[in-house]
């Protein structure tokens, strides 16, 4: 990824964990199901940190589909995404407010994470 | 019901040990994402937008309760409690961890189920009129042609690798119920004028971001010559289909590209030079399967029941279902009965596991073993005596499944849209719920009479948008979700594609427009006339107007 194709500041990486499809975010050390344990990278440096995450991440089979997301940052500084695409894939289906991450269900299995 | 015989069930067993192992090749390193993904979708397994997505054929849209009540299982275990039917008439599963589908194809194995052929580019599932063996004006029950082809298809090497994915439809009936012209090839089952059975083959259907009605181009083909003729289409898709351009590459664009006629002749030129009998079924075959589908042991009865007809002179509930969602069955006394997957409010053909267990008990209990998907996103009881219609209505209303609305404005078609679909460019399943919340009052849906709504959240069309008779289309104009309003698509022998009322609306105005639209049929309609044929005499016109109303009403 090239900067300039990258989305524009403040970004998140996010996948999808590659065993339970689970939609995850780097945390700077690991990869997370939670929205909230995003690093949010807010300099074209981090920015660059976050892309040789998802790259070296592939590589290791731990996910797919890596890839920046653009971000806002809520009351708590959280991540919230621009886009309603993306916002929806960290929350879980609008009309099943029930499922998904926006009520506390992860696919996640935490062995061998 | 087509049971596997020894050969189907060691050929779906060896394709879950397959799959088994290639996930563990998947794990390990040993095979990169490029080149598992190709072998995922083989088996039905997707990567949607919140999680993997499990898709399970559901050949010919038949079901038996047995396989009901497995789906109920595996929706219970290894999903969230339910499971979703698509226009396809097969089951998609959205919350499935990718380690535990080797078990989920075991389970479905066991019931002789799989998810072969339900992606990638090979020959798909073959669908049928859900009413099969039910309707009055059928010629043959077109699920044993369905059958033959999955068999003849399932197993062919050659046909492994098309350009891109090819999808058959079958109908037997004079009225076509499956919308067979929108498919890559669509079989029309016919009697010639000497009275012998056999093929209408038209090819180059399909919808997604070029739709294309099909076109006829062999009007009469000898039942027994059919694998051998199919097999010279295919050939001529494989050999000439464009593989540069994916966009370009379904066999639609080739009838297009070089026009029906010379894409005839090749077809013709290719199955002179075949060796037709000794690729066709052998009659011996073509009997086993169709043994399969004998009519079950109806009994003989009346053509009206006085149970049925008391049950609705007292109670007017009943008697609106039964009104609505009733098909006439080619059996006296008997029905087949619609059970409607829309109910107000909810996700177009999504069913719980709970309710999935009711129907599969009604099915047993009431429908010799035997339920129907749609591609309406509905479920069929196909052989429901009329004195059993009331207690089975009953057991409808305490699962909440007694919508009495199939084929009105609520019986919405939507594709799962930007809340489960990754390629989304915007959520259909919140627009079929605004609508149906909209259109609720069951008198006034009755009023209005047929008419279908088909959503889709993309260009690709899997809610069928530019067949419905009202059709929509999400998609995303400067960072919002806008939704484009076409009218007077047909999925019928009249088939057509919707033409385009205007720009696009933003989600909050697309009821007010619908609603604008059925006004203006409401006020010009003739008698009895349906909304798709007062669409065709009056044209486009009146209802751009009543579009444009809607852009510049005030807020
Ligand atoms: C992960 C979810 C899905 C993906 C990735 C997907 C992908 C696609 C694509 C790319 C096309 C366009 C094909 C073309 O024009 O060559 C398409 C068409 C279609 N899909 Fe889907 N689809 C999905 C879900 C569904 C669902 C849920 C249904 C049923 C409700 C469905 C039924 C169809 C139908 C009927 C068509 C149009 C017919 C045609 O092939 O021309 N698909 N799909
Ligand atoms: S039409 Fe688009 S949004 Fe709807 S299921 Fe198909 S690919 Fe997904």
């Amino acid at each position: 990824m090239t900067a300039a194709k990258r989305p524009p500041l403040p970004v998140i990486l996010l996948a999808n964990d590659l065993l339970d499809g689970e939609v995850v975010f780097w945390t700077g050390r690991g990869w997370s199901d939670r929205p909230a344990e995003a690093l949010i990278a807010k300099d074209e440096a981090a920015a660059f940190e976050l892309e040789r995450a998802a790259a070296h991440a592939l590589a290791q089979n731990k996910v797919v589909d890596a890839y920046l997301v653009d971000v806002a940052l809520d009351a708590e500084g959280h991540a919230v995404p621009r886009h309603y695409r993306e916002k929806i894939k960290t929350e879980g289906p609008s009309v099943r407010r029930d499922l998904g991450k926006q009520a506390g269900q992860s696919n996640l299995v935490p062995t061998g994470h | 019901m087509y049971r596997y015989d020894e050969f189907d069930a060691r050929f779906v067993r060896e394709r879950v040990a397959q799959f088994r192992d290639q996930v563990a090749r998947r794990l390990d390193g040993s095979l990169t994402e490029d080149e598992f993904k190709p072998l995922r979708l083989k088996n039905g397994v997707y990567l949607q937008l919140h999680a993997y997505m499990l898709r399970v054929a559901i050949p010919y849209g038949t079901l038996s309760a047995r396989q009901l009540r497995q789906l109920a299982l595996i929706g219970e275990k290894y999903d969230r409690g339910y499971g979703h039917f698509t226009t396809r008439t097969n089951m998609q599963f959205n919350w499935p961890r990718l380690r535990d589908v080797p078990e989920i194809l075991d389970l479905l194995a066991d019931v002789e189920m799989h998810c072969i052929q339900t992606s990638g580019n090979c020959i798909r599932n073959v669908t049928a009129d859900h009413f099969a063996g039910v309707a009055a004006d059928e010629v043959e029950d077109p699920r044993p042609t369905a059958e033959l082809i999955r068999q003849w298809s399932s197993l062919h090497p050659e046909f492994d690798y098309l350009p891109r994915k090819f999808k058959i439809a079958v109908t037997g009936s004079a009225h076509d119920r499956a919308v067979i012209k929108a498919h890559d090839i669509g079989l029309r089952i016919l009697r010639n004028a000497k009275g012998e059975i056999g093929y209408e083959v038209m090819v180059g259907g399909g919808l997604g971001r070029t739709p294309m009605i099909a076109k006829t181009i062999r009007a009469f083909l000898p039942k027994h010559e059919l694998l051998a003729y199919l097999e010279a289409v295919l050939r001529v898709y494989n050999l000439e289909g464009r593989r540069d351009n994916k966009y370009k590459a379904r066999v639609k664009i080739l009838v297009h590209e070089i026009g029906a006629e010379k894409f005839t002749e090749l077809v013709e030129a290719e199955y002179a030079g075949l060796d037709g009998p000794s690729i066709d079924a052998d009659p011996q075959e073509v009997a086993r399967i169709a043994a399969y589908f004998a009519a079950p042991a109806y009994e003989k009865l009346a053509p009206r029941s006085s149970a049925y007809e008391t049950a609705k002179a007292e109670n007017r509930a009943f008697a609106t279902w039964a009104s609505v969602n009733l098909f006439p069955h080619k059996v006296p006394g008997y029905a087949a009965a619609t059970i409607s997957l829309k109910n107000i409010g909810e996700a177009p053909g999504d069913v719980t596991s709970a309710q999935m267990r009711v129907l599969a008990d009604l099915a047993e209990k009431y429908s010799f073993d035997e339920l129907r998907i749609t591609h309406a996103q509905n479920v069929v009881l196909p052989h429901v005596k009329q004195d059993d219609l009331f207690a089975v209505w009953q057991a409808l209303v305490a699962a909440d499944l007694a919508s009495a609305n199939a084929g009105l404005i609520t019986d919405i078609i939507a594709c799962p849209g930007l809340d489960y679909c990754s390629l989304a460019t915007a959520r259909s399943i919140p627009i079929a719920q605004a609508l149906a919340q909209r259109f609720a009052n069951q008198q006034r849906q009755i009023d209005i009479g047929e008419l279908n709504i088909k959503i889709s959240g993309c260009i690709n069309a899997c809610g069928h948008h530019h067949v419905g008779h009202i059709g929509i289309l999400g998609l995303e104009k400067s960072g919002k979700e806008s939704y484009q309003i076409t009218l007077g698509g047909d999925a019928t022998l009249n088939a057509a594609i919707g033409e385009n009322l205007g720009p696009g609306l933003a989600a909050q105005d697309v009821p007010d427009a619908i609603e604008r639209i059925v006004d203006v049929y409401l006020k010009h309609r003739k008698a009895d006339e349906p909304f798709i044929d007062a669409v065709r005499r009056l044209g486009l016109e009146p209802f751009k107007i009543a579009l444009q109303e809607t852009l510049h009403a005030p807020a």
